[in-house]
C-alpha cells in the first residue's frame, strides 16, 4: 500500500489550456493526472453529435492532449483518470486505444466506466416510480419529457477505484463528479472503504480544490497584482496521505501562487452550505477543514469530517427549452449612451411594425462599459464609446431569428457612430436547460471494461 | 466612525448555483471576521445586491476560514444557457460585492 500520492488536475472545464496537463507531466513529478471535460451543458451537446454520429459524443479534446503527452506520461508510470468519455466512453475508448497503439504504448490498459447515462432507461425509471421532479421546483418531468436531451447520473469514487483496480493506466469515465476524479484513485491506492467517510470527505474536498485547475493557484484571484508568473501558472497537485491530510502544491518554477488566500478562494467556489456539501460517496463538512500554508507554495488541510451520503444520486438531465439570440455592436461618442440607448429601441420598434414583439423578460439589453456587470452598485458613468449588446429568447426559433436581421441595419439608418459590427447576423441558438433531479441508488450500476494496447 | 471599502481588507470569489449565485467573502483576521460577520447581514448584502438579485439572500458561516458564504436567489436572468445575461454565471458578483463600503469604529 503506497503512503503518498500526487494527483495532479490538469484541466478545469472543457477549453482549457492544453499547456496545463502537458507541464504537469513534463515539468515534475506526479502519480495521477485529473483532467474534467464536463459541464451541464456539455452532456447535451455531446449528445447531439452521438445522434448524427454513432462514434462522436465524448470529449476530442482529451484525444488531442494524450497525442501530446503519450508516450511521455505512459513511461513515467503517470496514470489518468478523465471524464472524457461523455455520453459515448466506448467511442472514446476506441480513439485512445487506436492513438496508443500509434504511439507504441504496448500494454498500457485503457478502462471505461458506463452505466451513468440514463438517457434509455428514462420512461423505465419513470414507470418504477421514480418521479425524478426538478430539486430547484419540483416539477414533474413527464413536463418536458419529450424534450430531453440527455441525463446522466454523477457517479462517484467507487466506480474510478473499481477501473484502477482493473488494471486500467487510463480511466475514461462519462458524468463522474469532479471531485471524483482525485477521490477515485485515493480511495483505490490507500485501500480505503467506502465507509470511510472522514477520508473521503477529506478527498472530495481535495477533489474541489483542484478541480477547476488554475483557480487554486492564482487563478481569478482578488489578489492578482501581487501574483506573477501568469503564462507559465502552474496546475494544481494533491499530495496525500492515507490518514486523509493533505497538501495541495504546484511543480517548482512554474508562475502562479499556492497559499491560505489561493486554496480559501477555491474553498467557497460554487459553494451552498459548508457544513453540508453532498456528493455521492460521503457529505463534506468544509467547516472542520484546518488550513495553514506549509512552506513557499505548500497548503496542508487536515481535521476533515465527514458523514453518509444520501441514499440517491443526483442526476443532470438537459433539455430543449427555445432559443436565443444575442448580438453586439460598438456605439462611439459623443453621447454613446443616448444613441446606443435609441438603437436599441430603434431594433424593437421596427420588429414590431412587421408584428414581431417580445416580453420584456424575453429581452436584453446591455450597455457594456457603463457598469452593467454591477448595476445599481457602481456610479452609472458617460464613457467615450458602448458596446451595445442586445438579445432576446423565444419559443418559437423564427421570432428570434428575424430579430437578428434588424441589427446590422442601424449602421445606415441608425444615429451616427455605431461600427464594429464584425460578426453578422446573429442566429438563434437553442437554449440548452438544467434539469437536475435525484434517482435511488438502487437503480443505477455501473460496470468497467478494459483494453490492453 | 471611518468608513472602508470590503475590498481594502476582505477577498472574494462568486460563480453560479442554479439560478443564483454564491458569493464567498473572506478575511485574514479575527477581528476582521468579527467586523465582517456583524455587518455583513443578510438584509445588507440583499440591498447592495438591489440591481441584480431578485429574490433572496441565504448566509452560510465558515468560522475556520474566516468566511462568510452567501447565496444570492434569481441574480442570474435565469441561470445557465437560459440567462440572456453577460454575466449569466455570477462570475463578477465577487468583486461587486468588495465595492460595499461599512462604518468601521
Amino acid at each position: 500500500m503506497r503512503d503518498r500520492l500526487l494527483i495532479a488536475n490538469g484541466q478545469g472545464f472543457w477549453g482549457d489550456s492544453i499547456l496545463g496537463p502537458v507541464r504537469l507531466v513534463r515539468e515534475g513529478p506526479i502519480d495521477y493526472l485529473a483532467l474534467d471535460y464536463l459541464a451541464e451543458v456539455t452532456m447535451s451537446i455531446m449528445q447531439k453529435l452521438k445522434s448524427r454520429n454513432p462514434q462522436a459524443g465524448y470529449a476530442t479534446d482529451f484525444v488531442k492532449l494524450l497525442d501530446r503527452i503519450l508516450p511521455e506520461a505512459h513511461d513515467k508510470g503517470i496514470k489518468i483518470v478523465a471524464n472524457a468519455g461523455g455520453v459515448n466512453p466506448r467511442a472514446c475508448l476506441g480513439a485512445v486505444v487506436d492513438l496508443a497503439r500509434k504511439k507504441g504504448c504496448k500494454g498500457l490498459k485503457v478502462g471505461i466506466i458506463e452505466g451513468d447515462d440514463v438517457l434509455p432507461r428514462l420512461d423505465e425509471l419513470l414507470a418504477s416510480g421514480e418521479p425524478l421532479r426538478n430539486m430547484d421546483d419540483g416539477r414533474s418531468l413527464s413536463t418536458i419529457r419529450q424534450r430531453i436531451l440527455s441525463a446522466n447520473v454523477y457517479i462517484g469514487a467507487p466506480a474510478v477505484a473499481q477501473c484502477l483496480a482493473a488494471g486500467a493506466d487510463i480511466v475514461i469515465g462519462g458524468r463522474i463528479t469532479d471531485p471524483a476524479l482525485v477521490s477515485g484513485p485515493l480511495l483505490f491506492e490507500f485501500g480505503w472503504t467506502t465507509t470511510d467517510y472522514d477520508r473521503l470527505a477529506a478527498a472530495t474536498i481535495a477533489g474541489h480544490i483542484v478541480e477547476c485547475g488554475a483557480q487554486c493557484t492564482g487563478g481569478n484571484s482578488t489578489r492578482w497584482q501581487s501574483i506573477g508568473g501568469w503564462a507559465n501558472i502552474g496546475y494544481p497537485i494533491v499530495d496525500a496521505r492515507p490518514d486523509g491530510t493533505f497538501w495541495i502544491t504546484k511543480h517548482a518554477g512554474t508562475g502562479g501562487v499556492v497559499d491560505r488566500s489561493s486554496i480559501v478562494h477555491q474553498l467557497l467556489y460554487e459553494m451552498g452550505d459548508p457544513r453540508r456539501y453532498l456528493g455521492p460517496d460521503c457529505t463534506a463538512d468544509f467547516t472542520s477543514a484546518i488550513v495553514t500554508e506549509d512552506g513557499t507554495d505548500r497548503v496542508k488541510v487536515s481535521g476533515v469530517k465527514g458523514g453518509p451520503p444520501t441514499g440517491t444520486y443526483k442526476v443532470s438531465i438537459s433539455w430543449s427549452n427555445g432559443h436565443k439570440a444575442i448580438g453586439q455592436l460598438v456605439v462611439a461618442g459623443p453621447d454613446a449612451v443616448a444613441k446606443a440607448k435609441l438603437c436599441a429601441s430603434i431594433v424593437f420598434d421596427r420588429l414590431a411594425l412587421d408584428g414581431v414583439t417580445f416580453a420584456d423578460d424575453q429581452k436584453t439589453v446591455e450597455l457594456l462599459g457603463t457598469g452593467v456587470c454591477h448595476a445599481g452598485i457602481v456610479a452609472p458613468c458617460e464613457p467615450p464609446e458602448v458596446v451595445l449588446r442586445i438579445g432576446v429568447k423565444d419559443p418559437d426559433q423564427k421570432k428570434v431569428d428575424r430579430f437578428g436581421m434588424e441589427i446590422v441595419p442601424l449602421v445606415t439608418s441608425g444615429p451616427p457612430g455605431v461600427t464594429g459590427f464584425a460578426g453578422g447576423r446573429p442566429k438563434a441558438s437553442e437554449i440548452v436547460s438544467y434539469w437536475p433531479a435525484l434517482l435511488g441508488k438502487d437503480k443505477v450500476a455501473t460496470t468497467v471494461h478494459v483494453e490492453t494496447v | 466612525m471611518a468608513r472602508r471599502k470590503l475590498s481594502e481588507f476582505a477577498e472574494a470569489r462568486s460563480g453560479d448555483k442554479g439560478d443564483g449565485s454564491n458569493v464567498g467573502v473572506f478575511v485574514r483576521t479575527q477581528a476582521d471576521y468579527d467586523l465582517i460577520r456583524r455587518v455583513l447581514t443578510s438584509e445588507r448584502v440583499k440591498r447592495h445586491f438591489a440591481g441584480i438579485c431578485k429574490g433572496e439572500v441565504e448566509r452560510y458561516e465558515a468560522p475556520n476560514l474566516l468566511a462568510l458564504n452567501f447565496i444570492l436567489h434569481d441574480s442570474l436572468g435565469g441561470g445557465g444557457s437560459e440567462s440572456l445575461r453577460t454575466d449569466a454565471q455570477g462570475k463578477t458578483h465577487g468583486m461587486a460585492l468588495l465595492q460595499m463600503e461599512i462604518d468601521v469604529p
